[in-house]
């Protein structure tokens, strides 16, 4: 009974109507205030949305990786609990920069997909990796067996990641030897800054909402589990 | 006993049993060749030899995922799994002593493997061997690992190419890129830096995944 109920800090509405705000605000910014990039156009604007929403998918994996590493560490069933919120919404955000990127490829070059693009393959490799986590984690019952399984699969993904960075960039030198140049404005204006500074801060916020709201409902299933269980 | 005598001791049997009962190396070797003529018929006339290089890669992981899944059958089969947890030896002596055993199939498989390529296909430089030596490491520390945990679940045989794929498409580049490109060097180096990688991470987390 001790394990689940921990009392927030900020209350879930504020949290939702803060992110809401700034969300808007981003979208003004990113839309109306940030001027149009001279050498990509109109469509350069997704990646004030594309890059801090990778950004965040990169935390969202991270914290799922250390609340794992703290359940190893502690066996504290909250933080397998955390751990797995955390890759779930990693997982969104990754699947969103799947569709952002795919977009701006679309715009850009013309195709829906392109594997000369690292951040893309990247996601990819890591939407198939989570996804695994998944399939992994409801295919054990629960108990302390799964949460140690998943939190040692959680850890390996974070291993993962700039290992597989390493290796798709490695990668381009046989498979495509035009390497595009850097997609990013090398020298962004402070109205772009701006833009870009605020849709990051915007998508971390919506992700601490989604988090929270997604745990507070796990933790009220957990919850019920255990009255049930004492009813029985 | 010490470490090395209980690593030892893990492998003879895993070695001794399949010396006995011959399910997994034979398999092996026969799923190998088929699907050696499985890529003569799906590569198209002049298609050059990278393409074919880049297929060898594939069938290798392929056949070690078939060693992989058959790994932990014995444990699960005769419900061994618990009493070697109870054992007094260090749980990742169980990790060490069957990746070594894998690692030992999947060097046979190879020794069939690599020559009926050569005579198929193409011939094979000694880099591409040191990169198959490489990556044979990674795949079977990494390998044992997840089969380990997907032996335990529901799925199984299902959750294991699932779980294991993904964390070997660096194994893959490495793999490929050694094989094909004129100065392969870096793809070593980066195999044998996945190696180092995942092996520590995997002997220092065996422990959690057969323990509650």
């Amino acid at each position: 009974m001790t394990v689940v109920g921990r009392s927030y800090r900020i209350s879930l509405p504020a949290l939702a109507a803060a992110s809401l705000v700034l969300v808007t605000t981003a979208l003004v910014l990113v839309f109306f205030v940030a001027p149009t990039d001279a050498d990509q156009g109109f469509s350069q604007r997704i990646f004030y949305f594309h890059v801090s929403i990778a950004f965040t998918s990169y935390l969202c994996f991270g914290l799922g990786a250390w609340k794992a590493l703290v359940h190893l560490w502690k066996r504290d069933p909250n933080a397998d609990l955390e751990s797995y919120v955390g890759i779930h919404q990693g997982v969104i955000f990754g699947s969103l920069v799947l569709i952002t990127g795919s977009i701006w490829a679309r715009i850009s070059w013309g195709h829906w997909w392109l594997w000369s693009e690292n951040q893309l393959v990247l996601f990819l490799v890591l939407f198939l990796f989570y996804c695994a986590y998944f399939m992994l984690r409801y295919s054990v019952d629960a108990g302390p067996a799964r949460m140690n399984m998943s939190a040692v699969y959680a850890l390996f993904g974070v291993v993962l990641i700039p290992v597989s960075f390493l290796a798709i960039r490695l990668s381009q030198r046989f498979i495509h030897p035009i390497v595009f140049d850097s997609h990013a404005p090398s020298n962004m204006t402070g109205a772009q800054w701006l833009a870009f500074l605020v849709s990051f801060a915007a998508m971390l916020l919506l992700f601490a909402t989604l988090y929270n709201v997604e745990l507070a409902g796990k933790r009220i299933d957990a919850h019920l589990r255990e009255l049930k269980e004492l009813l029985t | 006993m010490n470490y090395a005598a209980d690593v030892r001791a893990l492998a003879r049997k895993d070695l001794l049993l399949e010396l006995r009962a011959r399910d997994t190396l034979p398999a092996m070797l026969l799923f190998v060749v088929a699907i050696f003529v499985v890529f003569h018929f799906s590569l198209p006339d002049r298609s050059s030899d990278l393409a074919a290089s880049g297929l060898l890669w594939v069938a290798i992981v392929f056949t070690a995922l078939l060693g992989l899944g058959r790994a932990f059958v014995p444990e699960r089969e005769q419900r061994m799994f618990d009493g070697l947890v109870l054992a007094p030896c260090d749980r990742s002596a169980i990790w060490l002593a069957k990746s070594i055993a894998t690692f030992a199939f999947l060097a046979l498989a190879e020794l069939v493997a690599l020559p009926v390529f050569a005579l198929f296909f193409h011939g094979i430089d000694g880099t591409t061997v040191l990169a198959f030596l490489l990556a044979d490491v990674g795949i079977c520390a990494v390998g044992t690992l997840v089969g380990a945990m997907a032996v335990v679940t529901r799925a199984r045989d299902l959750l294991l190419p699932l779980l294991f794929l993904p964390l070997a498409i660096p194994i893959l580049i490495g793999g490929v890129g050694a094989s094909v490109v004129a100065s392969p060097g870096r793809y070593l180096l980066f195999l044998a830096l996945y190696d180092a990688l995942f092996a520590v991470l995997c002997w220092a987390s065996f422990e959690y995944v057969v323990t509650e």
